[in-house]
């Protein structure tokens, strides 16, 4: 499993073999409040890098999620569908959104590592 | 004596007395109130002349010289149909609430607990239209059927997953809706074929977006839709439809016949025609397509004491949330109407409706009969109301004789006429109309029986509907008064205190402007009766044209929008016809600063535009340098620029002309969102300082109460390049030039009849009137800035330290520091009796303020120290004296069921609750409900009546 990265749109993103998994982060729960929907991209579609894939809605804000790769969607959690408030709970752990199958590997390259994302985090908040 | 009268609505209108001024003034460092405006207003903008308007008028001079031109009107007995129908609107409900400011001054329920009453009759509306149509979910009113059937087709567009963009409509639908429909499809890349859908579904080769089919259809024809719709779904596509509300109680719902969405009017139901309008639209459909309808939906949800309570549910998917991904880009709906006709439905309950419906179709089988037996041949052998007959070379006849006897028919065709029947009709109107029709026989008399063959008896309702108690218990006009005063009593309207929304102008909605809107001059005319019947209402809108534009500084006019949103559509489509004409297509990017209201980036989309989103500077002005980037960078395909003046923040931005001059530079043109106008009145013109085309909104700066969330009016001004693309109407073709956009309302004037309250605003204001007001609105908002500063910062000023006609104090240190938000205050202001202001718009975490020129400087610091009491409250926190969370502003509101209950486990003492300012004492405002809690609202979403046994839970 390779280490987590993470995009300008507040995605994270975790690679094993060639499939990605790919959720929002607790930084992204933060902003967003108390989370009560979530809708995911159909299981079979093909997404770009930087498209959208998904929506979360909050009772104050709605947001498009990203993809920060592309690829075909592999698998995605009807959990967090079912009970969006685990999103808020484990937003970068159990309650990840999608997997899918990596066309271009090297798209991982140009993204965040962790200790570049909290600052990055850190400074768009202010 | 006269001379002073005249003026006398000025000092009625304004709040602060002369004394007061200058009160005000010397405070704020200013001789006079010319001298606050000379340096508030960059000079480059300031009129050098004053308005054309005229003098002012007295209350009683403006009503009686508009009675004597709405005498003009004449009144004919009306069979027209085709959407508007004759309805009485029951006296208890009259002046109940469309005249009483309780219900018409309310702002739209954004503050839940102080908003219970209209929210819960607002939930009786989706319910009424979800039992009639026999959908899962209904919202709370669209703008009027054509364009709910347009934001259908919107719907079905968002959500199609193939490829198709043809759109198919039944020629059977109305006129004005089939317009509507196609002015709207075409910026959004849809075709449209209208045709019969018994010929053309079937030989499609393509998939559909949707299809939409009118039911009865506008000839009055009853035909199974069940077969089309299915047809329709074949080829991938949502079925809608457009049916009637009355009919429903006799046929069965378009739900159970496969529809997926259906849409309407419910203007007959108790609702005046008024010449066009206002109407409230409905708009329902699947659960499953919940998350994607547009306008608001009411939501049951609890409060912090888990007692049920109504909010606004999937806020957002709305405009203010969404933006350019907005289902909609409708703000203003018809809230007070629904309201008027949920009233109707609970008046006469599911008996007293079908008794009605019973009733007209009884009338036109009768009349069709008689016909018949004259030897005329009926078009459709099952209809509900309308009647269609093939007159042939009998029809200009008899037309003229209907005309002869002041009744006004329908002109299908040189072949055809058609005759609706609704609930003011009765026998003597069908003899009359059987005489115009040279028939031999007349009814004798109404007979008790009925029996109704002219109703197919495959779709003869079995369903029930309006089950839910609340339609079934105040049938007694005792019952119903006293329903209904039991909701108006738990909403703040303004009737109450100030309602400071900024962007919102919650002025004074006075009683005489409020008075002609009931005279069945303008209250009763049909929107399509033969104009030369409404040379009154052609007054009124030539003398509202003129003070527009006189106003606005710009010579063309469309009294067309029927809210602000409508009217940047409409602007945006004006635009890019402009640009279309010029060979131009490729000039599709909107340019929108990132503080513009919602509505502006939704409409953009609405017409085909990409929004490129521009930044603020740190002052919250328009960043011009990245203005500039982005309109060289996008030179060639620069279509407009959105900007609002003075803007969201408030400010009069000093750099306007410029940006005005930068955008025509790169080809582009300048729409203005009028929603600050107040400030602007009299002062600036924005024809003189650079925009091409601007809304106005009448409920805002012209009077129209808010009603609740509607009616409003949103008429566009432009220069005269532009002038030639206009609004114009298939059915009453003179209201807007032949080479103009399309239609973009079901009505040519819009809501026509609330037209004489900007009116009589405007008449008994006059030039000085006018100026005056715009003045005051100034000093008002700077007074509060000037009485706040020192306890919440002021964010963005204007280049000489002063705010326009509204200020932002920014909340976001208070919450950095104590966790308190501004959420927390707009709930901690309900325990002081005060609405909220604007809460986090345009910037998040501050409140944005706006006292109008209407407000009395008692109310004005009356409000002021009520926040500055609140700061001490937080400050309370902040040193410990109150607790973190236990507090009375973490806590607010406080009920009365609260306060008196045996138990108070607070750490502050029930008086700080509840009453902690003095003035309470005397005039102490309770809030039906604590806390609403959203997430949970949300989270489970239930947007019809709640059974009564939930109620006797909370009772227990």
């Amino acid at each position: 499993m390779s280490e987590v990265k993470f995009s300008k749109e507040h995605e994270w993103i975790t690679l094993e073999g060639d499939v990605a998994t790919i959720g929002i982060t607790k930084h992204a729960t933060e902003m967003l409040g108390d989370i009560v929907f979530a809708e995911l991209p159909e299981k079979g579609s093909n997404v770009e890098k930087d498209g959208t894939a998904g929506v979360v809605e909050s009772t104050k804000a709605a947001s498009d999620v990203y993809t920060p790769v592309s690829g075909e969607v592999v698998d995605t959690n009807q959990a967090i569908v079912d009970d969006p408030s685990k999103i808020n709970e484990d937003p970068e752990g159990s309650a990840w959104f999608f997997k899918l199958k990596m066309k271009d590997q090297s798209e991982m390259d140009s993204l965040m590592n962790k200790e570049e994302y909290d600052k990055f985090a850190k400074e768009s908040a202010s | 004596m006269l001379h002073n009268s005249q003026k006398d609505f000025l000092k009625r209108h304004i709040g602060p007395s002369d004394e007061d001024q200058n009160k005000m003034l010397k405070e704020l460092n200013y001789k006079s109130l010319d001298d606050l405006i000379k340096s508030t207003v960059p000079e480059k903008i300031q009129l050098k002349d004053e308005l054309n308007i005229g003098e002012s008028n007295s209350e009683y001079e403006a009503l009686r010289k508009l009675k004597a031109i709405s005498k003009k009107n004449q009144i004919y007995s009306n069979f027209i149909g085709m959407g508007y129908y004759g309805t009485y609107t029951p006296y208890v409900i009259l002046r109940n609430i469309l005249e009483n400011p309780g219900w018409y001054t309310s702002y739209t329920p954004y503050q839940p607990e102080v908003a219970q009453g209209r929210l819960e009759m607002l939930l009786n509306f989706q319910q009424m239209i979800v039992d009639f149509t026999g959908m899962d979910i209904a919202n709370a009113s669209l703008l009027d059927e054509g364009t709910a059937a347009a934001e259908a087709m919107g719907l079905s567009h968002r959500l199609n997953k193939k490829d198709s963009n043809l759109v198919f409509v039944s020629e059977n639908c109305h006129p004005q809706t089939i317009d509507v429909i196609q002015t709207r499809a075409e910026p959004m890349g849809l075709k449209v074929l209208v045709g019969n859908e018994d010929e053309v579904l079937d030989q499609l080769k393509e998939d559909l977006v949707c299809g939409i089919l009118q039911y009865p259809g506008t000839l009055g024809d009853i035909k199974d839709p069940s077969e089309a719709i299915s047809k329709i779904h074949k080829k991938n596509g949502k079925a809608i439809l457009a049916c009637d509300l009355l009919a429903l109680a006799k046929l069965k719902t378009p739900r159970e016949l496969g529809a997926d969405i259906a849409v309407g009017s419910s203007q007959r139901f108790g609702i005046p025609m008024g010449y066009g309008g206002p109407h409230a639209a409905f708009f329902a459909t699947k659960d499953e397509y919940k998350r994607s309808m547009p306008g608001r939906i009411v939501g049951v949800s609890v409060d912090r004491h888990g007692n049920k309570a109504y909010r606004l549910s999937l806020q957002t998917r709305e405009q203010h949330i969404r933006r350019d991904k907005a289902t909609s880009n409708i703000c203003t709906a018809q809230a007070l109407l629904a309201i008027v006709s949920a009233a109707y439905a609970i008046y006469h309950g599911p008996d007293g409706i079908k008794t009605i419906a019973e009733r007209v179709s009884q009338l036109a089988k009768n009349f069709a009969d008689k016909l018949k037996q004259s030897g005329y041949e009926i078009y459709s052998d099952h209809f509900f109301d309308t009647v269609t007959i093939v007159t042939k070379d009998k029809t200009d006849q008899i037309y003229k004789n209907a005309l002869d006897q002041k009744v006004n028919i329908r002109r299908v065709n040189s072949e055809m006429l058609a005759v609706s029947f609704d609930e003011k009709k009765n026998v003597y109107r069908v003899n009359q109309l059987l005489k115009i029709f040279n028939a031999a026989e007349s009814i004798k008399k109404e007979d008790p029986t009925v029996s109704l063959p002219n109703l197919p008896k495959n779709l003869l309702r079995t369903s029930k509907y309006l089950e839910h108690p609340v339609f079934n218990s105040y049938h007694s006009e005792t019952e119903m008064l006293r329903y209904l005063k039991k909701l108006e009593d738990k909403d703040i309207a303004l009737n109450r205190t100030m309602i400071a929304l900024g962007s919102c102008t919650m002025k004074l909605n006075a009683t005489a402007e409020m008075i002609p809107i009931s005279w069945r001059e303008l209250a009763e005319p049909h929107p399509f009766v033969p104009i030369e019947q409404m040379e009154g209402y052609r007054d009124l809108f030539t003398d509202l044209k003129n003070w527009l534009r006189s106003i606005t500084g710009f010579s063309g006019v469309s009294l067309q929008p029927n809210a602000g949103a409508q009217g940047e559509y409409a602007g945006l489509m004006v635009i890019r016809k402009y640009h279309l004409d010029r060979g131009e297509e490729n000039r599709n990017i909107c340019l929108i600063p990132s503080s513009a209201h919602g509505t502006n980036p939704a409409s953009a989309q609405m017409v085909g535009m990409k929004v490129v989103v521009v930044d603020c500077d740190k002052e919250g002005n328009v960043d011009f340098e990245d203005l500039k980037k982005k309109a060289e960078m996008h030179s060639e395909n620069l279509g407009a620029l959105m900007v609002t003046y003075p803007s969201t923040h408030g400010v009069f931005e000093e750099k306007i002309t410029d940006i005005c001059e930068l955008i025509h530079k790169h080809g582009g043109q300048v729409y203005m969102d009028g929603a600050n106008l107040n400030a602007l009145v009299g002062i600036a013109r924005p024809g003189n300082f650079g925009p091409d085309v601007c809304h106005i909104n009448l409920h805002k700066t012209f009077c129209i109460p808010h009603g609740g969330g509607g009616p409003g009016m949103g008429p566009i001004a432009c220069k005269r390049h532009l002038q030639v693309y206009l609004p114009n109407h298939p059915v009453v073709k003179d209201c807007g030039p032949a080479t103009g956009i399309g239609a973009v309302s079901a009505a040519p004037w819009g809501s026509s009849s609330i037209l004489s309250i900007s009116w009589m605003y405007i008449k008994m204001m006059g030039s000085e009137g006018l100026k005056l007001a715009t003045q005051i609105a100034i000093l008002n908002a700077n007074y509060i800035a000037h009485r706040l500063k020192d306890h919440y910062p002021i964010l963005y000023k204007g280049s000489n330290g002063n705010v326009a006609h509204e200020c932002i104090i920014d909340i976001r240190s208070i919450k950095t520091e104590t966790g308190i938000t501004e959420e927390d205050i707009a709930k901690r202001l309900i325990d002081y009796g005060f609405h909220a202001p604007t809460m986090s718009w345009p910037v998040a975490g501050t409140m944005m303020i706006e006292p109008t020129e209407s407000e009395s400087l008692s109310e004005l610091d009356r409000f002021c120290d009520t926040l500055i009491s609140i700061k001490s409250e937080i400050d309370m926190i902040k040193s410990g004296k109150f607790d973190k969370v236990d507090n009375p502003i973490k806590n607010a509101p406080h009920t009365d069921i609260e306060l008196a209950s045996d138990e108070w486990s607070h750490k502050y003492s029930r008086e700080q609750a509840a009453y902690p300012a003095k003035f309470l004492k005397a005039n102490k405002f309770w809030p039906p409900v604590a806390r609403v809690d959203n997430v949970y609202g949300d989270k489970n979403i239930f947007c019809t009546c709640p059974s009564m046994d939930e109620f006797k839970e909370d009772a227990a």
